[in-house]
C-alpha cells in the first residue's frame, strides 16, 4: 500500500535529516584520517623531493630507505621500549589483581582508606613528583636505567590496574568465595581457584592498557634515562627535534612508533576502551 | 568461614602496593614540598648535583618569586596559557564528542567504523601526534596550502606555533575580580535552580552569597586585598598577558586525539539510559528532538561532568604534546609541565621546578580531590 503512495512530506524531511548525518560523519571522518594521509605519503618520499608546496602530493615512486634509517635510529631504543613495557605491565598488573582481589572480597582493617589512597596517585600530575623521585632513584643506584623505569612505571601503573580490577572482581558473587571457605579454601586457593580463572578479561584489559600507556609515555622516558636506556618516544623526539628536519625520517618514526598500540587498538578494540572508560573511575 | 587469619593475610597481601605508593606518591609529595621552601639550584646557592649538597631553608621565596620576579614571567605566561589551553581544549573536546556521540546514535549503517576511526588517537603517543600535527603546520605548507592545493585558492599565512599574536588581553591585577564573576556566576545559577525548585532557605543563603560577591567586585575591594602583581615596571612587554594564538595549532591536535574519548564517554553514557524511557516519552508524545532535549541530555550530565575533570587534570599537566609540536623553548606555547622539566633537569634549578610542581598539584588536587570523594563515596560493594 505505502509502497505506490508519493513520497510524502515527512519521508522526504526523514530523507534530507538521514543524508545530513552521514555528510557530517563524513567529514569528520576526513578530519581524522587525513593526517594520517600526510603521514603515510611523507614518510615514503624521498628526502631530496620533499619540499612545502608540494606537501599534499603522492611521491613520484615509494622511497622505503627512510623505514632503514628509522630502525636504525631507532636500533636499542625499541629494545628498550619492549623490555620496559613487557617487566613494568606484568609486575603492575600482576600486583593489580591481587590488590583488586583484596579490597573486592576482602574485609581488612582500613579498605574505605586504602582504595582511595591508592586510586589518587593515577591523577597527580607526574611533574609533582619529579625530582624527589630523580633523588630517590639516584640514592638507591637505580637512576639512568631500564630496571629503574620498570619500577617507576610498576609503582605509578599499580592505580589504574588496581581500580580496573577490584571493579572486575566486584562483580564475582561473594557466595562463590563463601563456599569455597566452606570447604576449607584459604586466601590464596580462593585466588587461584575461582577470582584468578574468572580473571582473564580483566587481564586483557589491563595488560592493553599498561602496553599502550607505557609504551607511549614520554616525561620519565626522557628525564629518567641516559642515552643507553631512552625508550621510543625520545627516540621520536630527537628524530623530529631541531630545525632543518627532514620529514620523512620523523614521519616514518612516527609510523614505526605508533605501529604496535594501534595494532593492539585494532584487533583487541573493545578491551582498549574498557580500559579507558575506567579511568573516568565510577565502581 | 573465612578464617581471621585470612583476613589478615589479605591485609598483609596489600601492604607492598600501599607501602610503594606511600613513598612514591605522598612521600615524594612531602619532599617535593619541601625542596620548593629551600634554594637548592638557586643563583648563589652550591652547585646543585655534588653529593650531600647543602639546602637551605628559604621559606616562600620561590614562590613569591614565581609569581613576582622579573625573570620568572615565563610562570605567569605558562599559567595563562594553561587557563586558555583548558578552556578550549575541553570545550572542544566536549562539544565534538557530544556530537559525535549524538550522531552515531542515530542508527547510522557502519557504525563500528566510523567509531573504530574517531577513536583510533587515543591510541597514539601525544609525540607522535606532535610529530605528525608539527608537520601538518608548518607556516608554508601542510593546512596552510590546502586550500591552494585543492581549489587553487589563496594559501593562509598563520604562522601556528611560531605566531606571537594574543588575543583576549587581561590585566593581572582584575584577576581576582573575574574570578569573584565565575564565582558569582555559579552560585547565582544554583541559587536560582533552587528557587526554581521552591528550596528557600537554601536559595536565601545562595542569594545572600551572590550579592556580597558582586558587591565585592563593583566596589572594586581587591584592589586593597590583592598587590596588584602587574607593576607596568618589572612587567616586560615580551610578556603579553592573553590568549596566544601560538596554542591553537596545539589545542586542535589535542581536540583531534582527545574528542573521541569524549565520544567513547557519552556512547557508554548514552547507551546505560533505558529504551523504555524514550519509548515512554515517545508513546507520551514527544518529539525526537523532545527526547534529546528532555530525556537524554539531562541523563548525560554525570558523564559531562566526569568528562570535563578528566580532560581539565589531562590538560593541566599537559608536557609531551607541547614538548613534542613546539618544543621546550618556544615561549609564546610555554605550559608548567615543560617548565618543571626546563628548571629542573636543564638549569638543574631544583627548588624552584619544586615550587612549580606543587602549584601544579594543587590545581589539579582542587579539582580531582572532591570528583575522587563524590565518586568513592556512592561505590558499590
Amino acid at each position: 500500500m505505502a509502497a505506490t503512495q508519493p513520497i510524502t512530506a515527512y519521508q522526504m524531511r526523514r530523507y534530507t535529516i538521514r543524508t545530513a548525518i552521514y555528510v557530517v560523519l563524513a567529514v569528520f571522518l576526513l578530519m581524522f584520517i587525513v593526517p594520517v594521509y600526510l603521514v603515510v605519503i611523507t614518510s615514503l618520499k624521498d628526502p631530496a623531493t620533499i619540499n612545502l608546496a608540494t606537501t599534499w602530493n603522492l611521491p613520484e615512486k615509494p622511497f622505503w630507505e627512510s623505514y632503514a634509517q628509522v630502525f636504525q635510529a631507532f636500533s636499542g631504543r625499541l629494545q628498550n621500549s619492549a623490555a620496559l613495557v613487557i617487566g613494568a605491565t606484568i609486575f603492575s598488573s600482576v600486583l593489580g589483581s591481587i590488590n583488586g582481589y583484596v579490597l573486592a572480597k576482602w574485609r581488612i582493617p582500613g579498605e574505605k582508606f586504602f582504595f582511595p589512597l591508592i586510586i589518587f596517585g593515577m591523577f597527580i600530575p607526574y611533574q609533582a613528583i619529579l625530582i624527589p623521585l630523580f633523588e630517590f632513584m639516584r640514592d638507591i643506584n637505580l637512576y639512568g636505567g631500564i630496571p629503574g623505569l620498570i619500577v617507576i612505571h610498576t609503582v605509578y601503573g599499580l592505580p589504574i590496574t588496581t581500580l580496573i580490577f577490584r571493579n572486575f572482581y566486584v562483580d564475582i558473587p561473594d557466595e562463590m568465595l563463601e563456599s569455597a571457605a566452606i570447604d576449607g579454601a584459604n586466601f590464596f586457593r580462593m585466588y587461584t581457584q575461582i577470582v584468578f580463572p574468572l580473571s582473564l578479561p580483566g587481564f586483557v584489559v589491563v595488560i592493553i592498557w599498561q602496553f599502550t600507556q607505557i609504551w607511549n609515555e614520554f616525561l620519565f622516558a626522557v628525564t629518567m634515562t641516559n642515552a643507553d636506556s631512552q625508550p621510543i618516544t625520545v627516540g621520536l623526539a630527537q628524530l623530529a627535534g631541531g630545525e632543518a628536519v627532514k620529514w620523512n625520517l620523523p614521519m616514518a618514526g612516527a609510523i614505526v612508533a605508533a605501529l604496535p598500540p594501534l595494532l593492539v587498538y585494532i584487533v583487541l578494540g573493545r578491551y582498549f576502551i574498557r580500559g579507558l572508560l575506567a579511568g573516568s573511575i565510577k565502581g | 568461614m573465612r578464617s581471621p587469619r585470612d583476613r589478615m593475610l589479605a591485609f598483609w597481601m596489600l601492604m607492598p602496593s600501599v607501602l610503594m605508593i606511600a613513598i612514591f606518591v605522598y612521600f615524594f609529595i612531602f619532599r617535593a614540598v619541601q625542596t620548593s621552601l629551600t634554594d637548592w639550584g638557586a643563583s648563589g646557592a652550591p652547585p646543585p648535583l655534588i653529593p650531600n649538597v647543602e639546602k637551605k631553608f628559604v621559606g616562600g621565596q620561590m614562590y613569591e618569586a614565581l609569581f613576582t620576579d622579573l625573570l620568572d614571567f615565563p610562570f605567569r605566561n605558562a599559567m595563562t596559557n594553561t587557563f586558555f589551553f583548558t578552556v578550549f581544549f575541553v570545550g572542544g573536546c566536549l562539544l565534538f564528542g557530544l556530537l559525535l556521540a549524538l550522531l552515531l546514535d542515530q542508527n547510522v549503517k557502519g557504525e563500528g567504523l566510523f567509531r573504530t576511526v574517531f577513536l583510533f588517537p587515543m591510541s597514539l603517543s601525544f609525540v607522535v601526534t606532535g610529530t605528525i600535527w608539527r608537520w601538518m603546520l608548518q607556516p608554508g605548507g601542510g593546512i596552510n596550502i590546502l586550500p591552494q592545493t585543492l581549489f587553487g585558492a589563496e594559501p593562509l599565512t598563520f604562522r601556528w606555533m611560531n605566531s606571537r599574536d594574543v588575543i583576549l588581553p587581561f590585566e593581572w591585577a582584575n584577576v581576582p575580580n573575574y574570578l569573584t564573576l565565575i564565582g558569582f556566576a555559579i552560585v547565582a545559577f544554583y541559587a536560582a535552580n533552587l528557587f526554581m525548585k521552591g528550596r528557600m532557605r537554601a536559595a536565601q543563603y545562595g542569594i545572600a552569597a551572590a550579592v556580597v560577591m558582586l558587591a565585592v567586585v563593583l566596589s572594586g575591594v581587591w584592589q586593597y586585598i590583592w598587590p596588584p602583581l602587574d607593576n607596568p615596571a618589572m612587567e616586560p612587554s615580551i610578556a603579553p598577558k592573553g590568549f596566544n594564538l601560538a596554542l591553537v595549532g596545539i589545542i586542535i591536535a589535542a581536540v583531534w586525539q582527545m574528542s573521541g574519548y569524549t565520544m567513547a564517554m557519552f556512547m557508554a553514557g548514552i547507551r546505560g539510559i533505558p529504551d523504555e524511557l524514550r519509548e515512554a516519552a515517545r508513546v507520551d508524545g514527544c518529539s525526537e528532538i523532545g527526547i534529546y532535549r528532555y530525556i537524554i541530555l539531562p541523563q548525560l550530565n554525570p558523564i559531562m561532568l566526569s568528562a570535563m575533570i578528566v580532560l581539565g587534570h589531562i590538560s593541566l599537566k599537559i608536557f609531551d604534546l607541547v614538548f613534542a609540536m613546539a618544543g621546550p623553548d618556544n615561549a609564546q606555547t610555554i605550559v608548567p609541565g615543560i617548565m618543571v622539566y626546563t628548571k629542573g633537569f636543564r638549569e638543574n634549578q631544583f627548588a624552584k621546578a619544586s615550587a612549580i610542581a606543587v602549584i601544579m598539584l594543587v590545581t589539579v588536587g582542587v579539582i580531582i580531590v572532591p570528583y575522587l570523594w563524590s565518586q568513592l563515596r556512592t561505590t558499590k560493594r
